[in-house]
């Protein structure tokens, strides 16, 4: 088992993951593809890690989570306040921030 | 030169002579109404009072037995005191300025005593002595200073005094206009001194009267010329000589004591003041001389003959001061040999020019303040003292023997014919003809207002009053009186024995005597005679029938072209005044065009590409996301380039 393959896999997550960022329309959709961004990377930290054997890797991969987890707590909350006002979770209707 | 020595005694006390009409002029000016009631006499005692310091300095300056010691430096303090730049404020008691003291003060202290009466039902009487003792107080330091820049200071003072006072009857508009129009073109003047104060600076590093003119050699002959000439500009602009002479007649809108003390006497010959002080400059230079005898030869024909046009009463006179002070002009412009001519026909001018002013102040005062002299007629029976006061000035301006204005005017025409060449003849010849005409203007004026049928009898003033003409108060006429004695004496006692040229040679320099192409006799003789015949031609015109009230307007050329001042602001205004308008347009075209075009265009082509590029805000999330997307990619593709190439 060669940490090649934890790479590639990595890899085709974050475009699984950026593919759908940009493709979706339904916020909470684009906002698991972040998770999974996100997530891929950390699968890439943890798979670096361990190839240098040094916990610097795996201790960042926590700090993302950490973060991940507190951004979903204020994106979720975003986009219910955005539903609840709008009655629609498309991001391309909230587009009022423009020229 | 003479140096100057230190003043003592009583002359170390003639920083009176400035403080004690500023006094005067600061109390009326900050008192206001306060001072109504007794404005007029602070006024005149502080003149007074002047008068009085300066007769007794004048008597202790005589008594000075060595005429090397009668050039005093009286230093007050340092005035200026910038880097390479010291002026200090000083007097300089010399001759030549106590002459101008004592004229000043003399014929100012009778000019305010006539205000008195002439002003007695003007609103702010004080105000109007306030502004006199202001004048005064400038004359005399412009003649004092003992620098080019407390003269300049005093010039300028003098040059405020003015258009305050001819601006007095300030709700009449060519009153006011008029005092612009004097302000402005003295602006034109006071350039050329400045710019002359400007050159000794920077040559010399001093502008004091006494370094100034010990190292004169130290200037290139090119500076000395430009000097000379700008000095004349500057003495053109206050003497009203040509080609700035046109405010001088308009500045007749003032009440007449001003026009008597300050456009007459005093104020107007501060031109000629300043080419005699200079005259160790002027020594070296025989072109800048040439030019400003031509400046009063031009001027003093223009004056009169303009002044054989005007049918205002006082414009006449003004024309006729014109060219009084361009034979002044004419008579400094000759050098050693007129130096002290100028001063003196300066001085006797001073006396009967002031007198027929106030003469004319006298009848206007009676009639209504009406001044077009084809509305009077055979006022000497009503008005016996103006009359005959008004005669003597009359024959001491026409130059008849033995009145004060034949020795003076008589000796600059007859130095006039000292020059070499073409000189002599030309200026001469003008000098005389200028007389001829002098004496045909003024017997013109002279029949017109106090002789032949009375025109007024019919008529009605422009408030609708009828004509009164009746004789002035004593406080008007004894000034009259006094000016008339000293028309009467004054050439002859300044002349005989050579007096005052004695009195100035240390101002001034020894008087040279030259024999011109026409001798002094002879010249006499001339003079008279053309006076006579300038006289007899204006009686033969003049003197028969009843003049039209309403002046003719189908009249020969010269006539029409002197009406119009000899076209002398047409000139102006065509040469500078059309010119400067057309600038001025093409500047505010070239600014609204040009620079506001530059300016606005940047902002128009910043704004407008603005307006385009901020279309790429779309407000759709999942396009900005691309774009950092394809960002970062760029990036990482342009690091990977940079790795491996």
């Amino acid at each position: 088992m060669t940490p090649t393959y934890y790479l590639l896999l990595s890899a085709l997550l974050f475009s699984i993951g950026a593919v759908g960022v940009l493709v979706r329309r339904n916020a909470i959709v684009v906002f698991m593809c972040v998770e999974l961004m996100l997530n891929a990377v950390n699968l890439s930290l943890v798979t670096f890690a361990r190839i240098n054997g040094s916990l610097d890797g795996q201790v960042m991969a926590f700090f993302v989570m950490v973060v991940a987890a507190a951004e979903v707590v204020v994106g979720l909350a975003i986009i219910m306040s955005i539903f609840r006002t709008r009655r629609s979770a498309s991001v391309d209707d909230s587009n009022l921030l423009k020229y | 030169m003479t140096e100057p020595v230190a003043a003592s005694g009583i002359a170390s006390l003639a920083w009176l002579l400035l403080a004690l009409p500023a006094f005067g002029a600061a109390v009326l000016l900050v008192g206001g109404k306060r001072t109504d009631k007794w404005g007029h006499l602070l006024g005149c005692a502080t003149i007074l009072g002047a008068f009085g310091y300066g007769l007794a300095l004048f008597f202790s300056t005589v008594g000075i037995e060595n005429p090397e010691q009668r050039v005093q430096n009286l230093h007050l303090f340092d005035w200026v005191h910038i880097n390479a730049l010291t002026v200090d404020f000083g007097l300089r008691l010399d001759p030549l300025s106590l002459t101008f003291v004592l004229l000043i003060t003399g014929v100012g202290s009778l000019i305010h005593i006539y205000s008195i009466g002439y002003m007695a039902h003007e609103e702010g009487r004080r105000k109007f002595f306030a502004y006199l003792n202001l004048f005064v107080a400038a004359m005399l330091l412009l003649v004092l200073g003992n620098g080019f820049v407390t003269l300049y200071f005093g010039w300028e003072g003098v040059g405020l005094a003015s258009y305050l006072l001819i601006g007095w009857y300030q709700y009449k508009p060519e009153a006011a206009s008029a005092a612009k129009k004097a302000f402005l073109m003295n602006r034109v003047g006071d350039l050329g001194l400045a710019i002359a104060i400007f050159l000794m600076f920077n040559r010399l590093g001093t502008t004091q009267y006494t370094e100034v003119f010990s190292r004169v050699k130290e200037f290139s002959s090119a500076e000395i010329l430009a000097i000379t000439l700008l000095l004349l500009l500057g003495a053109c602009g206050k003497s009203g000589q040509f080609p700035l002479q046109a405010w001088l007649p308009d500045a007749m809108a003032g009440p007449t004591p001003v026009s008597a003390l300050i456009h007459a006497a005093t104020m107007v010959t501060a031109g000629v003041y300043l080419i005699a002080r200079s005259h160790p400059i002027y020594d070296l230079s025989a072109d800048g001389r040439l030019v400003v005898m031509i400046i009063g030869g031009v001027t003093l024909l223009i004056g009169c003959i303009i002044g054989c046009a005007y049918d205002d009463f006082k414009k006449v006179l003004a024309y006729s001061t014109v060219s009084q002070i361009g034979y002044m002009i004419l008579a400094v412009g000759l050098g050693p040999v007129g130096y002290a001519l100028g001063i003196m026909h300066l001085l006797t001018h001073g006396f009967f020019k002031a007198g027929l002013f106030l003469g004319a102040g006298s009848v206007m005062h009676g009639m209504n303040d009406e001044g077009n002299i084809r509305r009077m007629g055979g006022l000497a029976k009503y008005l016996p003292i103006t009359f005959v006061t008004w005669t003597l000035g009359y024959l001491a301006l026409i130059g008849i023997p033995p009145f004060a204005g034949y020795f003076s005017k008589d000796a600059i025409i007859a130095a006039a014919f000292t020059g070499e060449g073409w000189r002599g003849y030309v200026f001469g010849g003008v000098a005389l003809l200028g007389a001829g005409l002098t004496a045909f203007y003024m017997t013109r004026l002279l029949i017109l207002v106090f002789l032949g049928q009375p025109r007024w009898k019919e008529l009605k003033s422009d408030d609708g009053r009828e004509y009164h003409p009746h004789e002035s108060p004593l406080t008007m006429t004894i000034p009259m009186i006094i000016l008339a004695v000293g028309s009467v004496g004054g050439g002859w006692f300044l002349s005989s024995g050579g007096r005052l040229s004695g009195w100035l040679e240390p101002s001034l320099g020894e008087l040279k005597e030259e024999h011109g192409v026409l001798s002094h006799g002879m010249v006499g003789i001339l003079t008279v005679v053309l006076a006579v015949l300038g006289a007899a031609i204006a009686f033969l015109l003049f003197g028969r029938g009843t003049q039209p009230v309403e002046r003719p307007e189908r009249v020969s050329f010269p006539v029409r072209a002197a009406r119009a001042d000899l076209y002398g602001n047409a000139l102006n205004e065509a040469l500078f005044a059309r010119p400067g308008t057309w600038l001025t347009r093409a500047l505010v075209f070239l600014d609204l065009k040009g620079v506001d075009g530059l300016v606005n265009g940047t902002a128009a082509l910043l704004g407008g590409s603005s307006g385009r590029l901020r279309r790429l805000q779309t407000g759709f999330v999942r396009s900005y996301a691309l774009s950092m997307l394809l960002g970062s990619i760029f990036v990482l593709g342009a690091l990977l380039v940079v790795r491996f190439s």
